[in-house]
């Protein structure tokens, strides 16, 4: 009983953890090669711990959080979660048995699916083509992904959380 | 347990169960984003929420603040030495000029006295500290800590010691955000130092410079000249330095020049900044004149049918209009 309270805190200092990194800013020069902190985690968890703990409401939820903290567009966030967290839904069961490399470069495409999907709403609002450098950032959020799985992974077991 | 689940939903054949939730969720996203973008709910929703939001922007910048108190913490002596040495120095020019400004302040003063005119030259400001959060938004826009409690309005201008820095868009009730002047949105009269050509800065899209997409091919604009704020538009108060020109080159559609320039205050080096507090002098044809007739309380009483007393006293238009009915 204690252990699920543990295992569910944990669960969500994560994400709020995320969304506090997504605020935080990096040195100007460092700036664009930030990656999308919501989105890794989302991802980690969703391979994880499957639909019994991340499901499109929650993934719209965290959306929202993010959108308002951000301040650019309410829903925005919300759909790029909610498209990112369903792929990786879907294809779960084979994405959790690939070898890192190969789940590295899945998380790559969703990441890079996700800047795209961005690049429309944000076309659609009239907004300016982003610099180059903003392709940058999918690339490091995929490098850091067997970092960022495996130190979350050897966590929860030394925790032994479910 | 985790295989007896895995059985439940078949390895690629996802359900039409999921799919129709992704549908609706992804066309609930979009209605809010597209009734966001009409009506910018959003900022009213921060406004409401703020309660959650602010502390979550004072505990994002609490890294920055802490690397920037480690910065002072362990820099070295010698460093400090130098950073004080040449705060002094400026410290000491700045206040020869102010004393040799306040002359010709007195002056002006008179001066202005004489033509009866109601410009001032003093500063009514107020310090803001910046909340260093990262918004997204390519580093157009910037947190404050002071807000509606402080008496902060949409509108007023930010400014740093080097020059105008942009001005307050939304207000919350201990922050409020900036628009920096590099924002492509943001559009500032300026009038250029040496010539007094009057023309408007943009922000640019790269980021980090002005542009001057309009200035007119017979003028005559070099790089270095000094752009200040011009006052037209009655937004920012004249005589603000906005930045330098960098090149002038003939815009692509052979029309006009197009300059660049470096904005003049530290956009992304700034701690703290001042909020100016009182607004622009109102720049355009004198208000209208009230029209003398005699006295308002004079005026015949209206119509006791008519439930609401207007307001005679208090507007221009109440007041021609009673007077307009006791001339005949």
């Amino acid at each position: 009983m204690n252990k699920q309270r543990v295992g569910l805190l944990w669960f969500v200092g994560s994400l709020v953890f995320a969304l506090l990194m997504m605020l935080i800013p990096l040195p100007a020069p460092l700036q664009p090669f930030k990656p999308y902190w919501p989105a890794l985690f989302l991802l980690y968890w969703s391979l994880e711990a499957g639909d019994q703990r991340v499901n499109l409401g929650l993934a719209f939820c965290i959306g929202l959080g993010a959108d308002l903290l951000d301040g650019v567009l309410l829903g925005e966030q919300a759909m790029r979660l909610c498209a990112l967290v369903f792929i990786a839904l879907r294809f779960r069961s084979r994405l959790r048995f690939f070898p890192m490399w190969q789940q590295t470069l899945a998380v790559l495409a969703l990441l890079l699916n996700d800047r795209v999907l961005l690049l429309i709403v944000r076309t659609f609002a009239g907004e300016s083509l982003p610099p180059p450098t903003w392709w940058i950032s999918p690339f490091i959020g995929a490098a850091l992904w067997p970092f960022l799985f495996l130190l979350m992974d050897d966590l929860r077991m030394r925790l032994r959380l479910q | 347990m985790a295989l007896a689940r895995e059985e439940s939903s078949p390895l690629f054949a996802g359900t039409v169960a999921g799919t129709l939730r992704l549908i609706f969720y992804l066309a609930l996203a979009m209605v809010l984003m597209v009734l966001d973008h009409r009506n910018g709910w959003i900022w009213r929703l921060r406004y409401t929420t703020s309660v959650l939001v602010e502390p979550v922007y004072r505990l994002a910048s609490l890294p920055s603040a802490g690397m920037r108190a480690a910065s002072v913490a362990f820099s070295d002596r010698k460093l400090l030495t130098e950073q004080n040495q040449r705060l002094r120095e400026d410290l000491l020019l700045a206040n020869a000029k102010l004393n040799r400004m306040a002359a010709v302040a007195e002056q002006n003063q008179r001066l202005k006295e004489l033509l009866d005119t109601q410009h001032s030259l003093e500063l009514n400001v107020q310090l803001a500290r910046v909340i260093d959060v990262d918004l997204g938004t390519a580093r157009h826009r910037m947190l404050v800590n002071v807000g509606a409690r402080d008496g902060v309005k949409k509108g007023q201008v930010v400014i740093d010691a080097h020059g105008v820095m942009g001005q307050v868009v939304e207000v919350m009730p201990r922050t409020s955000l900036v628009m920096l002047v590099t924002d492509p949105d943001h559009a500032i009269p300026v009038v250029i130092e040496r010539t007094g050509l009057r023309t408007v800065a943009y922000g640019s899209r790269d980021g980090g410079f002005l542009s001057l997409p309009n200035i007119s091919m017979a003028s005559d604009v070099h790089p270095g000249d000094k752009l200040l704020t011009s006052g037209l538009g009655g937004r920012f108060p004249p005589g603000f330095p906005v930045g330098e020109i960098r090149s002038v080159e003939p815009a692509a559609s052979g029309m006009f020049l197009e300059g660049r320039a470096r904005p003049a205050a530290d956009l992304d080096r700034s701690e703290d900044v001042l909020l100016l507090h009182d607004l622009a002098e109102p720049v355009g044809p004198p208000e209208p004149v009230t029209p003398a007739g005699p006295p308002s309380d004079l005026a015949p009483a209206p119509a006791p049918a008519s439930s609401a007393p207007a307001p005679a006293r208090n507007t221009n238009a109440a007041a021609a209009a009673s007077a307009g009915t006791v001339t005949p």
